[in-house]
């Protein structure tokens, strides 16, 4: 659904941006091209009818994730890796076989998308996707997950507290 | 040029956005930027499930999404607190030199 020139105009962007993460040396420029690519993804949540989902977007992912990551790059100072030498014949070995791989991927996706109908109703009926429908399938359909999702939140919560403890001084390091 | 964007765009999008995100974990040696291309994948799944919900009126891929979203909080919390300890004792996050268990 949408515009197709705004579908082409943020795909170039948001590819872009996962492309800058990429292929760039300073993990900090990495971060902030992902901020970028989560930013163009929460634009199509809202061409795309949920618009509450693009605010979950922006503040969990946006808010919380990346400045996290920028939080432990700037903590460890790992902006730049240790040049290790120069690349081995394993290395470039390496990055043959992941660019066939994805080569083969993208080929084949592709294939498959040509062989399809291509059929599509121009006017598919819009769902309410308000927060509060949300929440109704989220309490009703999926209530054992949630309860689930909340278990798996207090192990890791749990697990990042017990990795993070330094030993006390005096106890064998 | 079609009037609206057909799904088989979306679907093209997200694949080559998860590929490029594949492409960094197998390629990088940075351990943070693996992490980030981990993201990377999560979020073009999470694309085509909200394409999808819209393209067939059905909420439940919407629903989705925000396990995904759980999930991914979750997991990334996790793994950069071991990417600090694994700083810790290595002084390094690259991740050829992290290639033993012993600490």
């Amino acid at each position: 659904m949408g515009n197709p020139l705004l579908f082409l105009f943020l795909a170039v962007i948001a590819v872009a941006a996962a492309l800058g993460m990429l292929l760039s040396r300073n993990a900090v420029h990495s971060a902030l091209f992902l901020v970028l690519n989560f930013a163009t993804i929460a634009v199509f949540y809202i061409v795309l009818n949920a618009p509450f989902i693009a605010m979950v977007q922006v503040i969990v992912y946006a808010g919380a994730i990346v400045v996290l990551f920028l939080f432990v790059i700037m903590l460890l100072g790992a902006e730049r890796l240790r040049a290790l030498g120069t690349l081995s014949g394993a290395d470039r070995w390496q990055r043959i076989l992941a660019g066939l791989l994805a080569l083969a991927l993208v080929t084949v996706t592709i294939v498959a998308l040509l062989q399809g109908d291509g059929a599509g109703s121009e006017t598919i009926p819009l769902i309410d996707s308000s927060p509060t429908a949300l929440g109704l399938e989220l309490f009703s359909s999926y209530l054992l997950p949630f309860e689930v999702t909340g278990v798996l939140l207090l192990a890791a919560m749990i697990g990042v507290v017990v990795l993070g403890m330094t030993k006390k001084r005096g106890e064998d390091a | 040029m079609p009037s609206t964007v057909p799904i088989e765009w979306y679907v093209a999008l997200t694949v080559i956005m998860f590929t490029i995100g594949a492409l960094g974990v197998l390629l990088r040696r940075n351990a943070i930027v693996i992490f980030m291309s981990v993201e990377l994948m999560l979020n073009s799944a999470n694309l085509l499930f909200v394409a999808f919900a819209r393209y067939l009126s059905d909420l439940q891929g919407q629903v989705l999404v925000f396990f995904v979203i759980t999930v991914a909080a979750a997991e990334v919390a996790v793994g950069l607190a071991l990417i600090v300890v694994i700083f810790r004792t290595k002084h390094s996050i690259n991740i050829d030199e992290i290639n033993v268990l012993k600490g």
